[in-house]
């Protein structure tokens, strides 16, 4: 291919796939929970996304990235035994599941502590959340993917990745209230 | 619906992601269930919460000029002149280090239509392909017409329910344009009405359905392998015509199409 061709490509790449950066990004930070890694992944990211661009068929950009960089984040923490990736929690999903009927909260005054709840705690409460919990939120709530976009970056189906948002919610919305609890 | 079935659907419908059937069901036990409905305004109001901590982080700009300076340099010729005078990408970092998220936000902004412009294009190209490819297909022996007859009224109805749409047909022979029958067809992975005319012993082919990448107004128009291509997009439905026949011809063929589609004035 010409030089030219490789250029013109680039640009497609370019005005196609650097959008999506932040949406990138901010996968990477709360897959990798460290802002370094993080970089590293994305940067990554877009050298594969590059490198495969040819058989990228469209017509979605952001799932096709994310799918990518959730690869390398995956293979990334596999390689380093050191630092696992905390995989599947067994306590925590038990203790996140439902909320004891004592600690059901009346509606009005949660929904009140929800809206008090401040930027840093959600952010420290959804960081929190194991995997692959913690994704579905990330991709659903901040990342703001259908769910079809969701099970094919995951790799999961449909009814897969309800489940665990049903899950990651019930963990937060717990975690939430005995936050809010020990605060006030 | 019980509470445990409702469990994971009340998220779904949280998301805007149930069909108008099963929503209905959820929301008919929020009626009838405090419990549920009480969760469900919980979850609600968190889901509130995270959009309005916004915690979509902007990636740092040493993050961004890295990726940029590991991509191949954009081509310095025509095309590209706009690139170059125009690269949103350079223009934010040159001009909007102080207001960094707003040259983000715009920069987004106007690549996602250069990217919209060229995918459409792709899109376009392709069904252009297949259209043709359609055509040629229609004119093997038995291919061209699944209802054959020259009038309009027997042509319309057979297309009911087998399509989601209902292509408008034009009987056109006394404008030179004979309306010889219908087909289903196959474009784009999407089955479409095909609405079969012919002048003197050529074929025209008149391809509709709801979105078949069809994009303007106006008429736009393709020639490919040596054949015509026009295409438009109308009252939401999308067609494609493509015929053997000189460009002269097929534009003829459009102009008295077009008025025809027109619905007809409501009556006073």
């Amino acid at each position: 291919m010409s030089a030219d061709g490789d250029a013109e490509r680039a640009r497609r790449f370019r005005e196609a796939a650097l959008p999506h950066l932040d949406d990138v990004y901010t996968l990477a930070r709360y897959l990798t929970r460290n802002a370094a890694d993080a970089e590293d992944a994305v940067q990554e990211c877009y050298l594969r996304a590059l490198r495969h661009f040819d058989s990228y068929r469209g017509p979605a950009m952001k799932p096709w990235l994310l799918a990518i960089l959730r690869n390398v984040c995956k293979v990334e923490f596999a390689r380093r035994t050191s630092q696992p990736m905390p995989a599947e929690p067994k306590e925590d999903e038990q203790a996140a599941d439902e909320l004891q009927p004592w600690q059901e909260p009346q509606l009005s005054p949660e929904a009140e502590l929800l809206r008090r709840c401040d930027g840093e705690t959600i952010r420290r409460l959804v960081a929190a959340l194991p995997e692959p919990f913690r994704e579905a939120v990330v991709l659903r709530d901040i990342n703001d993917l259908s769910y079809r976009d969701i099970a094919e970056v995951v790799g999961v189906p449909v009814g897969t990745v309800m489940s665990r948002l049903a899950r990651a919610r019930s963990m937060l919305r717990a975690r939430w209230n005995v936050e809010e609890g020990s605060a006030t | 619906m019980n509470c445990s079935e409702a469990e994971v659907l009340i998220h779904a419908l949280l998301d805007g992601e149930l069909d108008a059937g099963h929503a209905r069901d959820v929301e008919a036990h929020l009626a009838t269930c405090p419990a549920c409905s009480a969760k469900f305004a919980a979850l609600r109001a968190m889901r509130q919460a995270i959009v309005a901590a916004e915690l979509k982080d902007s990636a740092p700009a040493h993050l961004r000029a890295r990726i940029e300076a590991a991509l191949p340099a954009p081509p310095a010729r025509a095309p590209a002149a706009a690139a170059a005078g125009y690269n949103p990408w350079r223009f934010n970092r040159r001009f909007f280090v102080g207001g960094f998220a707003l040259g983000t936000a715009l920069s987004g902004a106007i690549a996602a239509t250069l990217v919209l412009g060229v995918l459409r294009d792709d899109q376009q190209q392709r069904i252009t392909g297949e259209v043709v490819s359609a055509h040629l297909r229609s004119l093997q022996p038995g291919h061209l017409t699944d209802v054959e007859t020259s009038d309009q009224h027997t042509v319309k109805p057979w297309f009911n329910g087998k399509l989601d749409v209902a292509p408008p047909v034009i009987d056109l022979t006394a404008q030179g344009f004979t309306l010889i029958g219908g087909r289903l067809d196959d474009i784009n992975g999407e089955t479409v009405a095909a609405i079969v005319y012919r002048r003197r012993n050529h074929v025209i082919n008149l391809f509709v359905a709801e979105s078949l990448g069809a994009k303007h107004q106006d008429t736009a128009a393709e020639t490919r392998h040596g054949f015509n291509v026009r295409h438009w997009t109308e009252g939401g439905l999308d067609f494609w015509a493509v015929s053997d026949i000189n460009a002269d011809e097929l534009d003829e063929f459009c102009r008295k199409l077009r008025p025809a589609l027109q619905p007809p004035p409501p009556r006073s």
